[in-house]
């Protein structure tokens, strides 16, 4: 089987524009959560998100783009122009007919949706715009990917909620993992902080006025972002052949499914997936430094997580490192496990581990080292990535640092 | 119909008993509400009363809307309805 690297890395989300300002803010513990800034927020009882603040459209596309790219498509764009300007690679001849893109999504185009429907049943007109469907189809964002980029191999959306990315980037990496491409662009993006998007998670109150403090045994809910988070994984011999950098290696990953209730947790279906993808990977577990965690800010989610982590790893669980940057970015939906890649990064590249900010009480079920506040240096070898979906669909990455 | 009557019949059509299974003692839990009939029962409660219910599912218990039986429930309810259409 090949090795896979990851040779570029992309993002745009609440706490930065790039990668750079992503970590330097994960680095410094700020928070990118905010008063959100949306057509009638009043009516809205969550005021805040980890919404992306200054950025401007136009500056980055043109008319004929803009008419159709959703918000979700934007971002993934941004993202994905980083990432592969970071790689070096261009896409031509058999590179181009092999290389393809799998991203992760949850809500597809929820701003188009939302104006839209705006537009039919608040307005009462009788006329949408021609472009609706293509812009809010939730393989919109994998299919611009591909024409900007001339990637014509196996390029799809994959959906599963909160787990949509770590899915998607899975997929990306059993191809070239397994040799049917060389290269595969891999991550997702989210961007439902509109009106109606917001309104929905309301509905099911589990979502926090005030902040998300994950693991702190005074959370209260979770706290919704945006953005998106695109990755280069390329096989090793390739990306040596090319003299790229590499920013870390990809060494497996597990999936699995609890079976058991659309919204609650289950430890089982987490420890299987956190055990499953160290198998797969080869890793022992008292290897593991660090571990991004789903770390929601739910009261379900962190104790059950909590619980998780404990099963699988014993005494090792005392000694290993998670943290929820969550706390930071929110919650992207289907884009959050592609922007948690790169804390698992920088954990492995750079020794610095992402915090959990927010902390202010300790919770006897969450009693684990959750890098409470400030970023910490550490050696790090090993790093996993949580995802645990609605839906009880789960997905773990394990990364190795590249020596 | 009172308070209490539409209480039981949002609770009882939740927990799919009869309302006569349903008494103000009663708590959630004894009647098979689960977290999700939980929420479902306090939007069905919000459309009745055409109140709005300070409820997160995260800190029930600071949410100033006391779950712990259906008569806490009707409690909180007559006490919303009293300061919402004031």
């Amino acid at each position: 089987m090949k090795r896979v690297v990851i040779t570029g890395a992309g993002t745009i989300n609440a706490l930065g524009a790039n990668v750079s300002d992503t970590l330097e803010a994960m680095r410094e513990g700020r928070s990118g959560i905010s008063e959100l800034d949306i057509r009638d927020v009043d009516r809205l009882a969550i005021k805040i998100g980890g919404q992306v603040k200054g950025y401007e459209p136009e500056e980055r596309f043109n008319r004929q783009q803009l008419a159709l790219y959703d918000r979700f498509t934007q971002f993934t764009l941004v993202a994905a122009r980083e990432a592969i300007a970071q790689s070096g690679l261009k896409f031509e001849g058999e590179l181009a007919a092999r290389a393809g893109v799998v991203l992760g999504n949850s809500g597809g185009g929820m701003t188009t949706l939302d104006e839209n429907y705006r537009s039919v049943y608040e307005e009462g007109k009788n006329r949408v715009h021609p472009f609706v469907v293509p812009k809010l189809m939730n393989n919109a964002a994998a299919s611009h990917v591909s024409m900007e980029f001339n990637l014509k191999g196996p390029s799809f959306t994959v959906s599963t909620a909160c787990a949509s990315s770590n899915h998607a980037m899975a997929q990306a990496f059993q191809m070239v993992h397994g040799g049917l491409t060389p290269v595969m662009i891999a991550g997702g993006s989210e961007s439902m902080l509109c009106f109606g998007g917001v309104k929905a998670w309301e509905g099911l109150r589990v979502m926090s006025k005030d902040g998300c403090r994950p693991f702190s045994a005074n959370r209260n809910g979770m706290v919704q972002g945006e953005g998106a988070g695109i990755f280069v994984f390329e096989e090793l011999e390739h990306a040596k052949a090319r003299g790229a950098e590499i920013l870390a290696e990809v060494a497996g990953f597990a999936m699995s499914s609890d079976a058991a209730d659309i919204v609650m947790p289950s430890k089982n279906g987490a420890s299987r997936a956190i055990s499953g993808a160290l198998r797969d990977a080869r890793i022992n577990a008292s290897d593991v430094g660090y571990i991004n965690a789903h770390g929601t800010g739910t009261a379900a989610n962190d104790k059950t997580e909590s619980a998780a982590v404990a099963d699988v790893f014993g005494a090792h669980a005392d000694r290993l490192m998670i943290s929820s940057t969550k706390s930071m970015h929110g919650h992207l939906i289907g884009g959050t496990g592609a922007v948690e890649l790169l804390a698992c990064i920088m954990a492995l590249r750079d020794g610095i581990v992402a915090p959990t900010i927010n902390y202010d009480e300790p919770d006897p079920e969450c009693a684990l080292d959750v890098v409470p506040n400030e970023a910490r240096e550490a050696k790090v070898d090993v790093a996993l990535s949580n995802a645990f979906a609605f839906g009880g669909l789960n997905a773990v990455l394990a990364l190795k640092r590249f020596a | 119909m009172d308070t209490k009557d539409k209480v039981i019949e949002i609770i009882a059509e939740q927990a799919v008993l009869e309302p006569s299974d349903v008494t103000m003692d009663s708590t959630l839990e004894e009647l098979g509400i689960d977290s999700l009939g939980l929420v479902e029962s306090i939007f069905a409660i919000e459309e009745a009363f055409d109140i709005s219910v300070p409820f997160n599912a995260n800190a029930p218990e600071e949410s100033d809307f006391d779950i712990s039986s259906v008569a806490s429930i009707v409690a909180g309810i007559e006490k919303l309805v009293a300061e919402q259409k004031a």
